[in-house]
């Protein structure tokens, strides 16, 4: 293990490294920190400089509630769990196929058709804004939540894809082969063998998903216009123009944002974090 | 007689089917997900390429210009400062992949609450690059914000990091690099997971210690993490959008502006639609990435070879 465990070095050293710890969190966090304290202070506070101290007064249910009352908060929550956990059925779903095809079956354009999925997945994402949009708008799905699940679900597959096809592949062949030679069919075996063997990777997949969905801003702003279809992203910031120096219920906004999120994370840390890392390590 | 021929038929299909199978069944598996990537990522590269011969306002007749919006933009200062910025984005960026490591080894211990600690550290990830815009845009406000605080702490004017058209940039940026350290740290902390055990004993045997064991042991096995985390960061660098969006919208004067937001302020924005225009610009940054991915690809080609 490297560095060389705390437990081996001097009681001292031991002891500045535990005390040290929460004090390097606690600045880490400082901003986080910060707008959740603003969020339950009086705007009194923030005017009068009081940033960092204690809060004159608690005001998290009455701020809260004004995000609520004020705003379309509740609209925008709502869509952005429209957009995203549709996203995350059709592409973990596109690319358990996708990817079984591309790991099992040997054939010539399986090599290049991975690597076009892969490619795509880090393209920029203004190369695709003026025709995604133009079709939005040619078959009716510009501003609407619809537009979105489809645009996010398609690029979504690539990354999706990557991870199941290199997923699939580490997963021992042999299985397949003897379901074979007992006469099972391709899609009996992608079903009842393949499958169950994936559940860690369909897991993994479907937090990511759903954190990178959740905190899309762009498409939010490129496909949507009103309020009827706007996630949660896109309405802080019009929240941000509407509440202009409120900054107690634009943070108390930008909280209630993050919480889908971070709840996931927290929930599937396990599979959150094995996915993110697949590939760090040989 | 129809009975027959339907068999017949029904079966010659079969066999075909069955001679074939193991050649149809991949595309069978395939067909959804190619149909969703083509229409809505693969076909728009090409289109969005094509728009950009053509000056269009998204809703009328385009009209063809040739090379016209590529000539155009060498002469635009706007995109020259935004082509600087994404550099800066670049380089600057690079340094959460140094500063991911710091905090993994520094994390790398089993103290008790390690665990709460490692996700704790890695909390900024998680939440949208809105909400890091927005808290950094407070924290920014010489007014109320957190470093006007500070500064007058030690009795100085406190800069409007935001307003100023040196520092816009590097503020963004220092914000950006909050999650994205954290980003690297998380794959730092799975690579460091993995180091043989052996080799580290050895090395302390033949006396490597501190940095000479983390240069000549220790990073050497973190190859794998420290090739993720940096192309992560380069994309992450030139995706650059959400940050600048929130908190200059490319202002003061367009001095924060980077190609990803400079594009969509020309085709969707105040300055008109000009999606031609706009789209000569997606152009541009999609080769600059095309780079990144055509090595990114050909380091994986090379892997699929040795591979299997």
């Amino acid at each position: 293990m490297f560095p060389k465990p705390i437990e081996k070095a001097s009681p001292a050293t031991q002891l500045s490294y535990k005390l040290f710890l929460p004090v390097a969190l606690f600045i880490w966090l400082l901003p986080m920190l910060a707008i959740v304290m603003t969020s339950i202070r009086p705007a009194a506070d923030i005017n009068s400089g009081n940033v960092f101290g204690w809060p004159s007064d608690f005001q998290m249910i009455e701020n809260y509630t004004a995000v609520f009352i004020q705003s379309e908060a509740w609209t925008y929550l709502k869509n952005s769990f429209w957009i995203t956990v549709p996203t995350m059925i059709i592409s973990v779903s596109l690319a358990c196929l996708a990817g079984y095809a591309l790991a099992i079956y040997k054939f010539r354009a399986a090599l290049p058709l991975f690597f076009i999925f892969v490619a795509g997945n880090f393209v920029p994402y203004q190369i695709l804004m003026v025709p995604v949009r133009d079709l939005s708008v040619k078959t009716g799905l510009y501003d609407t939540v619809t537009g979105l699940v489809l645009f996010h679900s398609a690029f979504q597959t690539g990354f999706c894809t990557l991870f199941m096809r290199n997923f699939i592949k580490a997963l021992p062949f042999d299985l397949i082969e003897s379901a074979r030679i007992e006469g099972v069919g391709e899609f009996r075996i992608f079903w009842y063998v393949v499958l169950p063997l994936v559940r860690p990777a369909i897991a993994a997949l479907a937090v990511l998903i759903f954190t990178f969905v959740w905190n899309d801003f762009f498409w939010a702003t490129v496909l949507t216009q009103g309020e009827a279809s706007k996630p949660i992203t896109a309405g802080v910031r019009a929240l941000n123009g509407q509440f202009v120096n409120n900054w107690h219920l634009v943070s108390a906004a930008s909280l209630l944002a993050a919480v889908p999120p971070v709840a996931m994370f927290f929930l599937m840390q396990k599979h959150f974090i094995a996915g993110l890392t697949l590939g760090a390590v040989k | 007689m129809a009975d027959a021929s339907t068999t017949l038929s029904a079966s010659r299909k079969n066999t075909w089917f069955q001679r074939n199978r193991m050649t149809v069944t991949p595309w069978i598996f395939l067909a959804p997900a190619i149909l969703f990537f083509v229409v809505y990522v693969i076909a728009p590269i090409f289109q969005s390429i094509w728009i950009s011969f053509f000056e269009w306002d998204g809703l009328g007749e385009a009209e063809w210009v040739g090379l016209g919006n590529y000539v155009e933009l060498l002469d635009d200062d706007r995109f020259y400062t935004s082509l600087i910025n994404n550099v800066w984005w670049l380089v600057l960026f690079m340094l959460a992949v140094p500063a991911g490591l710091a905090v993994a080894l520094f994390l790398n211990q089993t103290v008790t609450g390690m665990r709460i600690y490692k996700s704790m550290f890695f909390f900024p990830f998680v939440i949208s690059q809105v909400v890091v815009g927005l808290i950094f845009t407070w924290f920014y406000n010489p007014n109320f914000g957190v470093v006007g605080i500070i500064w007058e702490f030690f009795g100085a004017a406190p800069p409007a990091i935001l307003a100023d058209e040196d520092l816009v940039t590097f503020g963004i940026i220092f914000a950006g690099l909050w999650p994205q350290i954290a980003y690297c740290m998380i794959l730092y902390l799975t690579g460091l997971n993995n180091v043989s055990a052996d080799q580290i004993e050895a090395g302390r045997l033949d006396g490597a210690k501190g940095w000479k064991m983390l240069w000549y042991v220790v990073i050497p096995q973190l190859k794998p993490a420290t090739f993720i985390a940096v192309v992560v960061t380069v994309i992450g660098a030139l995706r650059s959008f959400d940050m600048i969006a929130i908190m200059t919208q490319g202002g003061p004067y367009g001095s924060s502006n980077v190609l990803a937001y400079y594009m969509y302020e020309t085709a969707l924005s105040e300055y008109g639609f000009r999606m031609g225009y706009g789209s000569a610009i997606a152009t541009v940054l999609f080769l600059i990435m095309l780079i990144y991915i055509s090595y990114f690809l050909y380091r994986m080609y090379q892997d699929e070879k040795g591979g299997r």
